[in-house]
């Protein structure tokens, strides 16, 4: 069985995963491209913030201290997210937020099907419901790259232009340390680095489909799952987390 | 217990569903929460208690259905029982009646086909016109205005129309 601690940063890495990237969607809206573009990433983000809303309450439950999923999501400073890098990168222009998106969706998608089986109830219960909506968001991230990879000259080069920004950050999403070895023991949590064979095919796919190259690899760049963030992840957190700074435990 | 009894007080669950199903749920007020499935069931005994199930992880509306199921209780004379939520197994959109299909229909939302949940998630099959009944009709969008459904257009009566997503 993994301690409490080891569950506790199992959910608490998941929560924040889902809560800073729909947290990084909401800014677009109002600023989409076009209507449709709009709803769909509020729509993914309301998906990602109902996912870490599960996760975190979760995660507070198991530490047991009476912090719930708004608490952890409000009352942290940046040393204290277990986010991976890549969800909180900018978003850039749409190619890249594409990009973004698709490198996560189609990681995440895998993820929470093993995690669907897991031997915690909840975390089961969780990822059996966000598979399948996170289901649409790896195919619509897939057809976009897609669309602009297989587009104009511009398109292209600004979709390739999102795949090499983001890709640095990719080998974090299979990281495997303390924590998911013990989680991964305990019949509750799922070995990341063995989703990489499938994920880099559905990838590969996608990006022969886009006529784009797969990008070199780079040196991984690491950090989220210990609190070694990137300097954007602290202005993303002033602008979500201003009404609780400035008046904090308000309600309403 | 006898016959009689039964007719005299009918069982709690009977009595609890008849006040759900006057729940209306707050986007698609035509579809009763039980329609939509989203009353799971009901615990008799020691610790009386209404089981729902949330419908997408992202539903704004989860909120507002288990605080509308809670106050139709209390108003019922039901303080006693409780609301509580669980996550498993997973809603889909088979568990909505055919009352309820019917109901989405009548009100401009094509509904889910009946056991398509999980097997088409591209929700590709054109989709039948609740205007007109044609299934000459075309995607617009994946994501509408609520995280349940997609937008649609009728190619044949030109109205675009919401579709219920398989789920």
């Amino acid at each position: 069985m993994a301690g409490d601690a080891h569950l506790f940063e199992y959910a608490l890495r998941l929560g924040d995963d889902s809560l800073v990237l729909g947290q990084r969607l909401g800014e677009w809206c109002g600023h989409g491209p076009m209507l449709e573009v709009d709803l769909t990433l509020a729509n993914v983000a309301l998906d990602l913030i109902g996912q870490a809303t599960h996760f975190l309450d979760y995660a507070g439950q198991v530490e047991g201290a009476g912090r719930d999923g708004d608490r952890l999501a409000f009352h942290r400073d940046v040393y204290d997210f277990r986010n991976c890098l890549l969800v909180e990168q900018p978003n850039g222009d749409f190619a890249q937020t594409m990009a973004r998106q698709f490198l996560f969706s189609n990681q995440q998608v895998l993820f929470l099907e093993r995690l669907s089986g897991s031997g915690d109830a909840t975390l089961a219960g969780v990822a059996a419901k966000a598979v399948k909506e996170v289901a649409y968001h790896a195919q619509v991230s897939s057809e976009w790259v897609i669309r602009l990879g297989d587009g104009t000259d511009e398109s292209r080069a600004r979709m390739a232009a999102g795949l090499e920004w983001m890709w640095r950050f990719v080998d974090e999403l299979f990281e495997t340390d303390a924590v998911d070895e013990a989680v991964v023991a305990a019949g509750i949590g799922v070995d990341k680095a063995a989703l990489r064979p499938e994920f880099d095919a559905r990838v590969g796919a996608v990006l022969a489909d886009a006529g784009l190259e797969t990008p070199p690899a780079r040196r991984p760049v690491l950090g989220g799952r210990t609190g070694r963030h990137s300097e954007h992840l602290g202005h993303l957190l002033s602008q979500m987390q201003f009404l609780q700074r400035a008046y904090p435990g308000a309600t309403w | 217990m006898t016959a009689t009894a039964d007719v005299a007080a009918p069982a709690l669950k009977d009595r609890l569903m008849r006040v759900l199903a006057e729940v209306p749920d707050p986007e698609i007020p035509v579809v009763s929460v039980v329609d939509l499935g989203i009353v799971r069931g009901v615990r008799e005994g020691p610790s009386p208690a209404v089981l729902i199930t949330p419908t997408y992880t992202g539903c704004p509306a989860t909120l507002v259905i288990e605080a509308s199921i809670r106050a139709a209780l209390d108003n019922a004379g039901h303080a006693d029982v409780e609301v509580e939520t669980v996550l498993s197994p997973p809603w889909s959109t088979d568990w909505i009646s055919e009352e309820g299909r019917e109901k989405l229909r009548a009100y401009g939302i094509a509904p889910p086909p009946k056991g398509a949940a999980g097997a088409s998630l591209r929700n590709a099959e054109a989709a039948e016109c609740p205007q007109c009944r044609s299934t000459h009709t075309e995607e617009i969008s994946r994501f509408g205005s609520t995280p349940c459904k997609a937008l649609w257009r009728c190619l044949d009566c030109a109205e675009p129309f919401d579709r219920f997503k398989c789920h």
